[in-house]
């Protein structure tokens, strides 16, 4: 087991790596840094002075690796644009996200799981063809437009919920519905079809002849059976959504780290976006690892693989 | 029609105002005596010499003074911070400074103010942000305690008109001890507001001052309290202040803004705004498009756009057509005498005709463009019709500028706001002058245009920039279109005024 923790983390470095290599080159391939950060109309004169103080003119490769040697050390450097330490500008915003994350992923589990039993339970039924059509519109459905709906139902018409901000908990409630009602079909539908096989299966049939009560059946027997790939799928979709919604705080005007990304991205304020998608990256596949484990803990089978 | 991402955006708010017809109007505003204002980017610092956006200028309006003020309804300039100025010759400006005005930290206005603040942002190792508004200045000297002298690096006359805008002065007790870091968290100006609060990249609050002398310019502010927000996407401004969360918002777009006159608390009002629109030719060797350099390839191009039709249609009401490349109202932009090319397809076909195009040879050409897209697919689609086959490069403004800067550019659909310097130094230059987005490089615009950058004499300059202009109309080294208009929805009580340097004058604002 340790063996394979540290192969996990491995990769895990790896792909940091790898991220960090690939935005600092398709950073660099929208557009001169300089010209941006000297806005509209700056002569040549005044961005050569900015690209020489941000030390712009330097080798690409000097430049990365750098920026590299810094971030081990867990210095990223100032921001371009804020002209303050980017590690302070990621813990200010850090926080909303993980809250908006973790509402995100309470919701999709809250609601996806009991759909996704129902729909296994009652087969065919109009309880089934209900969760398939919520799974199919979540899908589907754009969630920034979903954030408008909400919006316009919510905030305009009815007045219940703050339209953007994240000062209260009321601020979260449409963002999380938003960005939840997104992931929660992959959910339902995993569910759904992990109790249609352990519906199926002999334990389940012996729990019946032993005359336990339907509920015991489904919830104990069927649904802990069912429940070990959801593990996985949270893992995967935690990460997802730390590092997916970009939209939805900007949309909300949530002061998170998506947002953040997003005006770093606007201004081409590398520092801020290379710390982001390294600390993102590194989170994605903690959360894989992490998932993974806890799965080899509930599934015995999974630890003797 | 493809569904767009903005288009369903659209859709869902379009909806929203729909249904709003019917609703109430509470003025949430004007029960606290509050203006609420959004915006949409955040100002890498509130200090105005630290940003390179629109909100910076606005914040400098609102919370600093300058040396000279410029009344935007008639242009003339009167003293501010500044009784009367002189030049003393053509790189020497002096000063006598009002008395008896005071900072918002209670430290008193002197020349040791504007000593400190000029010769602080005067230095490039000091990374003013815009570099344009400085980079002028050499230094300034204290000739008493309310005299000041400046000196120039070169002629530059416009300086009078930076002076009454972007170059605000800064406490230099305050500014010594805090530096820029410190005057973005607690800013301190002499400006008709306080900055209270700055919660930075969230929001700002400003009160009223009290204190502000009538001799400034600007006035004691009627609204007594003004709450600025950042919020990124326009579609949220929209919703909140359809919400009545939001009182004021600017920059909205044309068919949005249309759909909310439907909502009856609020008010939708079209400004014009000193942006121009032209298209801009490539003559320079190595061309991707050589054609152009043939001036009836450059006047059929002229003759195809329908200038007229576009503001109708496009752009808005309160655009105007214009002749010459600047904003009608800044100094020497005079378009009497230039050449006009009016709309006429036909002739615009002959033009190709003669140039060696028609028929099954037909020209074909890249147009780059970063804004207004619709409005560049509308020109393409007039230039179709004289046998001009132009494909769309649409990126962002640096990604394009690159593209310009390294000779990939034929045609660039250009747009330009001389950060609100009513100066033609501030946009016919840029484009003209030999600087690095000059696509034309004509020699003897050139000269004329640095004649008039350069000469302190206003009759001098203003016969130099005539002739530039119109020699780049006889040349047809640019086809000018028209200015840009930006639309403002407010809360229906409040009453207010729009200025084609897209400044809220947030102090002249009052509740009907």
């Amino acid at each position: 087991m340790l063996g394979y923790c540290l192969k996990r983390l491995g990769t895990a470095f790896l792909v940091a790596l790898f991220v960090s290599v690939l935005s600092f080159v398709l950073l660099r391939m929208t557009g001169d840094v300089a010209i941006a950060l000297a806005g509209e109309g700056a002569q040549e004169a005044d961005i050569a002075l900015i690209r020489k103080l941000n030390g712009l003119d330097r080798p690409l490769v000097v430049q990365y690796l750098d920026w590299l040697g810094r971030a081990i050390t867990g210095d990223f450097g100032n921001s371009l644009y804020f002209k303050s330490p980017v590690m302070g500008l990621i813990v200010d915003k850090i926080g909303t996200t993980i809250i908006l994350s973790l509402a995100s992923l309470a919701f999709a589990l809250i609601v996806g799981i009991p759909l996704g039993v129902l729909s296994a339970v009652h087969q065919g039924s109009w309880v089934d063809r209900l969760s398939l059509g919520i799974a199919v519109v979540g899908q589907a459905m754009p969630n920034f437009f979903f954030a408008l709906v909400l919006v316009m139902l919510f905030s305009v018409q009815l007045r219940w919920l703050p339209v953007s901000g994240s000062g209260t908990w009321a601020h979260f409630v449409l963002p999380t519905l938003a960005l939840g009602y997104y992931i929660t079909p992959p959910f339902m539908r995993i569910v759904r079809a992990g109790m249609v096989d352990a519906l199926e299966m002999d334990f389940v049939r012996t729990a019946r002849a032993k005359g336990l009560s339907k509920a015991k059946v489904v919830l104990k027997h069927a649904l802990a059976n069912a429940l070990v790939p959801v593990v996985a799928l949270a893992g995967v979709q935690l990460g997802l959504l730390l590092g997916g919604s970009v939209i939805i705080e900007s949309i909300f005007a949530l002061d998170g780290l998506g947002y953040l990304a997003y005006q770093s991205i606007t201004h081409k304020d590398f520092p801020v976006t290379q710390a982001i998608l390294l600390m993102l990256s590194i989170a994605y596949v903690l959360l894989t690892l992490a998932a993974d484990l806890i799965n080899a803990w509930i599934d015995p089978r999974i630890r003797i693989q | 029609m493809p569904i767009t991402t903005q288009r369903l955006m659209k859709a869902c708010l379009a909806a929203g105002a729909a249904t709003l017809v019917l609703g109430s109007a509470a003025f949430a505003g004007k029960k606290d005596d509050t203006i609420r204002f959004a915006y949409e980017q955040v100002p890498e610092s509130v200090d105005p010499y630290f940003n390179n956006v629109r909100i910076g200028v606005i914040m400098g309006q609102l919370g600093w003074d300058t040396l000279i003020h410029r009344d935007p309804v008639t242009n003339e300039y009167r003293g501010q911070l500044a009784k009367s100025w002189k030049w003393v010759d053509d790189k020497t400006l002096d000063f006598d400074l009002r008395e008896g005005i005071k900072f918002h930290n209670g430290e008193e206005f002197d020349a040791d103010d504007v000593v400190y603040t000029f010769n602080f942002v005067g230095k490039p190792e000091n990374k003013v942000v815009t570099q344009t508004n400085v980079n002028w200045i050499e230094s300034a000297e204290k000739l008493g305690k309310f005299q000041v002298r400046v000196k120039l690096k070169r002629p530059f006359p416009a300086a009078i008109e930076y002076l009454a805008g972007p170059v605000i002065i800064h406490p230099n007790e305050y500014y010594a001890k805090v530096g820029p870091k410190g005057m973005n968290e607690k800013p301190v100006g002499t400006g008709p507001y306080k900055i209270v609060e700055h919660v930075i990249g969230k929001s700002i609050k400003l009160a009223a001052n009290p204190d502000y002398p009538a001799a400034l310019g600007k006035n004691i502010p009627k609204i007594k309290n003004l709450e600025i927000r950042f919020l990124p996407d326009r579609q949220t401004q929209t919703a909140e202040v359809m919400a009545e969360n939001l009182d004021f918002i600017m920059g909205v777009a044309v068919d949005q803004a249309l759909g909310m006159k439907a909502v009856p608390h609020l008010q939708v009002v079209e400004g014009e705004t000193m942006r121009i629109v032209f298209l801009n030719f490539n003559l320079q060797d190595g061309s991707p498009t050589p054609a152009l350099k043939d001036i009836r390839v450059r006047k059929a191009i002229a003759h195809a756009i329908p200038k007229a039709a576009m503001v109708k249609q496009l752009v808005g009401d309160k655009a105007r057509m214009i002749n010459v490349i600047c904003f009608p109202t800044q100094f020497g932009c005079d378009d009497t005498g230039a050449p006009r090319y009016a709309y006429d397809p036909t002739k615009a076909r002959e033009l190709m005709k003669e140039a060696g195009f028609g028929g099954d040879k037909k020209l074909e050409l890249d147009i780059y463009a970063y804004r207004e897209r619709d409005q560049t697919e509308a020109m393409i689609g007039a230039l179709r019709s004289i046998g001009v086959t132009a494909n769309l490069k649409f990126m962002q403004y640096a990604a394009m500028r690159e593209q310009i800067r390294t000779n990939k550019v034929p045609i660039s659909h250009q747009t330009w706001g001389s950060f609100s310097v009513n100066d033609v130094s501030a946009s016919t230059p840029n484009y003209f002058k030999f600087h690095a987005d000059d696509m034309a490089r004509d020699p003897e615009v050139r000269d004329l245009l640095e004649k008039g950058d350069s000469s302190v004499d206003p009759a001098v300059r203003k016969e130099a920039y005539k002739k530039a202009l119109t020699m780049i109309q006889e040349k047809a080294l640019a086809v000018p279109l028209y200015s840009l208009t930006t639309h403002y929805v407010a809360n229906g009580a409040l009453k207010f005024a729009t200025y084609p340097d897209e400044i809220p004058r947030f102090w002249e604002m009052s509740w009907k």
